[in-house]
């Protein structure tokens, strides 16, 4: 049993899980209100966006680069598509997904291009279109808000509702499609042949090179990945603030980075699961549903998930930082 | 009796040859491989043994007049990746090229990864794949761990394994025991008995000449890229086959007695929990004391020690009869010890910075001029003359580091412990990776620091290093040191055997 717990859970997977439980534990204790159907219903309504967001990045982090493009990639795919659609009569959810999702990948193809092309680290190249994407963004819409949306975009749907004794406890579309781009990614990266090559490519990208995976491609993979998680993601914000602010998800990319990491994906590449990512997106925001619940103030919630931050992040390294001491027992293997 | 054997061979490479712009890597060199031999390849660095691998496995294109055969009939020019790999030829590469954050059965099965993309990663599937191929070699390991927790030893099992899984026919090992400890070696050579049982062919290329002979049943010796010639095992000795490769012969004498000079370091009882207890020794100027210990012994770990990198829990360290606290290796630095550590190539060097910015890297206070100015001008002459002291080989004293070989390499980590002017010098396997030609030369500046009047530890894990290059011999075993030998009273298997008793 103990032996099926550690194969199944990665150790920063079941820290989190815990700390998560133990967290949850403590707020349906310490308040009435967080156990409730309405608040854990709202909990998922509101981190919808963010899990798609975060189910993207894992791809790339896994892979072994980064992308910090992605957040404000999803601002310009809400403009460019809510306008596209305008243009042409609006649309439905369908041609909005579709449209979403290959503006996205195309964005995220741009970073593949010249991160693959150029061989130069992701970063620099997603600072760089970060950069770009917001400029351009704010130089052709000015600034403005879109306000105008076509009918089916702006009407909420609605999964699940019951009637409790606090009120309607709703459950609204982005919560089954983050599900669905969940699963969709769980069978990339766990259950097919292109998810071994992906973590292999994170874990030693001299050694894939060598056993003939097709390095070019990959990386069009990931980052159109990201970028398709980044579109839909952006057209399910739209639907849920029922309107398109250009610089409304800017800075978002730090956020869902910060949980991914949490999550236990490591920033060198090979490691990392779309359970690990997801509660990590959870744990943050619980913590913050929390102390808006307790009543603490919310300049407090930045310093706190910094802590959080910092105290797993520390612990964990701490590990890693013996498990090289242990590989450095014998340091003649890296003699040639 | 003639036809017998011609049917019998898994690859005759004629005439191999390849060039490198005006440089001659491989010239007109003849191969020949019999189906489940184990051959040794054997020659210095630079003597032209992995482009030969290259060229038959298809990594490098050969130049015209080069002919392989396969004994499958048909005659090629060249070789392309995927042929070789379609006629069963494998290289187990010196890194392993395994994937640490995947699983012993997703690396054996990788390269299914890669042909079935898209299907669907069946777990069970590639598990059993990955216990056949084990099974093969009887060796038990379970193949849901993580490659970054197993031993280098595991590591090359699994290696193996997932060449296994590709049907090969031949298998080229590049130097796979040069980080095992000897029982670990033993074990790998067993493995590739079994291979060669098999039916498959495993071409050995390795630095030590003991194992090469004791495996191997032909050997191929190449030299500066030509080849010297193709000679059964039986019956060579190591210094004819060093002979071979070098040209040379190589003088193995035992050193005079110790010399009677002062005590310069002395140790009471050292202990630190976990890794070494109660060890004593003394050092004398112009002594070289010879620790010979498995790895793991302890040895390494007593060296940190000695040198401020960990502090001991219990005992003495007196340098020139002072007891000593080192608090880092800094105030060990500052009272005259330098220590060559066993990772040279992440420790010791920063492998992309210049020969010139290496060597003058522990002494770059006592080159400024006015206390705060750093010259070119006297980093490279320090350099230079280091380079022409330990007689180093390199074209160019700003080339970076990682462009040299090995043993010019350690020359370059000699000299930038040298350049402090040390009383003591810990040399933590200095000759790993070294081939068989520079290590006669790195003893060669041993020998000369301990007649200038350095006292020198010298730690290995090979007998014959120490016998024949220390005037003391002490035993280290599991953490203590259990006997002392004296170099003039033992023979080499004698301190072999007891070694690995």
């Amino acid at each position: 049993m103990r032996r099926f717990l550690f194969t199944a859970l990665q150790p920063m997977e079941s820290k989190i899980a815990l700390l998560l439980v133990a967290i949850m534990i403590g707020l349906s204790v310490a308040t009435d209100t967080f156990l409730t159907m309405q608040n854990l219903f709202d909990l998922i309504n509101n981190n919808s966006v963010n899990l798609i967001f975060a189910l993207g990045l894992l791809v790339v982090l896994v892979f072994g680069g980064i992308d910090i493009s992605f957040a404000v990639a999803a601002s310009v795919v809400q403009y460019v598509v809510v306008l596209l659609l305008m243009q042409f009569g609006g649309g439905n959810w369908i041609s909005g997904l579709v449209l979403s999702i290959g503006v996205g990948a195309a964005l995220g193809g741009i970073n593949a291009f010249f991160i693959h092309r150029f061989r130069i680290i992701s970063i620099i190249i997603t600072i760089a279109t970060f950069n770009i994407f917001f400029g351009l963004l704010m130089y052709f819409s000015a600034g403005r808000s879109i306000y105008m949306l076509p009918e089916w975009l702006s009407a909420r749907i609605i999964l699940l509702r019951f009637d409790t004794a606090q009120g309607f406890a709703t459950l609204y579309l982005p919560a089954l499609v983050m599900a669905l781009v969940a699963l969709a990614t769980w069978l990339l990266l766990h259950g097919s042949g292109l998810g071994r090559q992906i973590v292999g490519y994170g874990s030693n990208p001299e050694a894939a090179r060598r056993s003939g995976v097709n390095v070019g491609l990959l990386h069009f993979l990931v980052y159109g990945w990201l970028g398709a998680c980044a579109g839909i993601a952006g057209l399910m914000q739209v639907n849920i603030v029922q309107e398109v602010v250009p610089n409304a998800l800017y800075g978002r990319e730090l956020d869902v980075l910060a949980a991914v990491v949490l999550g236990g994906a490591m920033l060198g590449g090979g490691r990392g699961s779309v359970l690990g990512a997801v509660l990590g997106v959870i744990l943050l925001a619980v913590v913050q549903n929390g102390l808006n619940l307790l009543g603490v103030s919310p300049y407090a919630y930045k310093a706190i998930v910094g802590m959080i931050i910092l105290a797993a992040i520390s612990t964990t390294n701490l590990f890693s930082a013996r498990e090289v001491r242990r590989a450095g027992a014998s340091p003649r293997g890296a003699a040639s | 009796m003639l036809d017998q054997t011609q049917s019998d061979y898994a690859l005759r490479v004629k005439g191999a040859t390849k060039r490198f712009g005006n440089q001659l890597a491989l010239d007109d060199v003849d191969f020949e491989l019999r189906s489940g031999e184990v051959h040794c390849l054997a020659g210095e660095n630079g003597s032209g043994k992995s482009t030969l691998i290259k060229l038959i496995s298809g990594a490098y294109s050969a130049d015209p007049g080069t002919r392989f055969d396969f004994g499958d009939g048909k005659g090629r020019d060249r070789m392309t990746p995927t042929e070789a790999r379609e006629l069963g030829v494998h290289v187990i590469w010196q890194d392993l090229s395994l994937f640490p954050d995947l699983t012993v059965a997703e690396n054996i099965c990788f390269e299914h990864f890669v042909a079935d993309a898209l299907k669907r990663y069946d777990r069970g599937a590639s598990r059993a794949l990955a216990r056949t191929a084990l099974d093969r070699l009887g060796v038990p390991l379970d193949v849901d761990t993580h490659v970054r927790d197993l031993s280098i030893a595991q590591r090359q099992i699994v290696a193996i394994c997932r060449v296994l899984t590709g049907n090969p026919r031949i298998v080229f090992m590049d130097e796979p025991t040069a980080s095992l400890t000897q029982a670990e070696t033993d074990g790998l050579l067993v493995i590739v008995r079994k291979m060669s049982a098999q039916g498959i062919s495993v071409v050995f290329v390795s630095h030590r000449l003991a194992e090469v002979l004791d495996i191997s049943e032909r050997v191929t010796v190449l030299k500066d890229g030509a080849l010297v010639g193709c000679f059964p095992t039986e019956g060579m000795t190591q210094g004819e086959l060093t002979r071979l490769m070098t040209g040379r012969l190589l003088e193995t004498r035992v050193q005079d007695k110790s010399p009677q000079g002062d005590v310069v370091l002395r140790t009471q009882g050292l202990s630190r929990a976990g890794e070494f207890e109660d060890v004593s020794i003394t050092i004398r100027k112009g002594e070289v004391l010879g620790l010979i210990g498995l790895l793991g012994a302890g040895r390494t770990e007593l060296a940190q020690t000695l040198f401020g990198l960990s502090r001991p829990d219990a005992g003495r360290i007196e340098i020139g009869g002072e007891s000593q606290h080192f608090r880092s290796n800094r105030d060990a630095i500052r009272k005259g010890i330098a220590y060559v550590s066993e990772d040279r190539l992440n420790l010791g060097l920063i492998q992309a910075q210049s020969i010139t910015d290496n060597t003058a890297m522990t002494v770059l206070k006592s080159l400024l001029r006015f206390g705060f100015l750093l010259t070119e001008k006297a980093k490279r002459r320090l350099t230079q003359d280091w380079i022409d002291r330990l007689r180093t080989k390199a074209a160019d004293i700003d080339l970076p580091v990682s462009a040299l070989s090995g043993g010019n390499q350690q020359r370059v980590v000699l000299a930038k412990w040298l350049a402090t002017s040390p009383d003591l010098l810990i040399l933590d396997a200095p000759t790993v990776g070294v081939d068989v030609g520079a290590r006669a030369g790195i003893f060669e500046i041993i020998h000369e620091l301990a007649a200038s009047g350095m006292a020198i530890l010298l730690i290995s894990d090979e007998a014959s290093e120490v016998l024949y290059n220390a005037h003391r011999i002490a035993l280290m075993k599991s953490g203590s040191i259990t006997d002392y030998f004296d170099p003039a009273a033992i023979t080499e298997k004698e301190l072999e055997a007891i070694v690995n008793a």
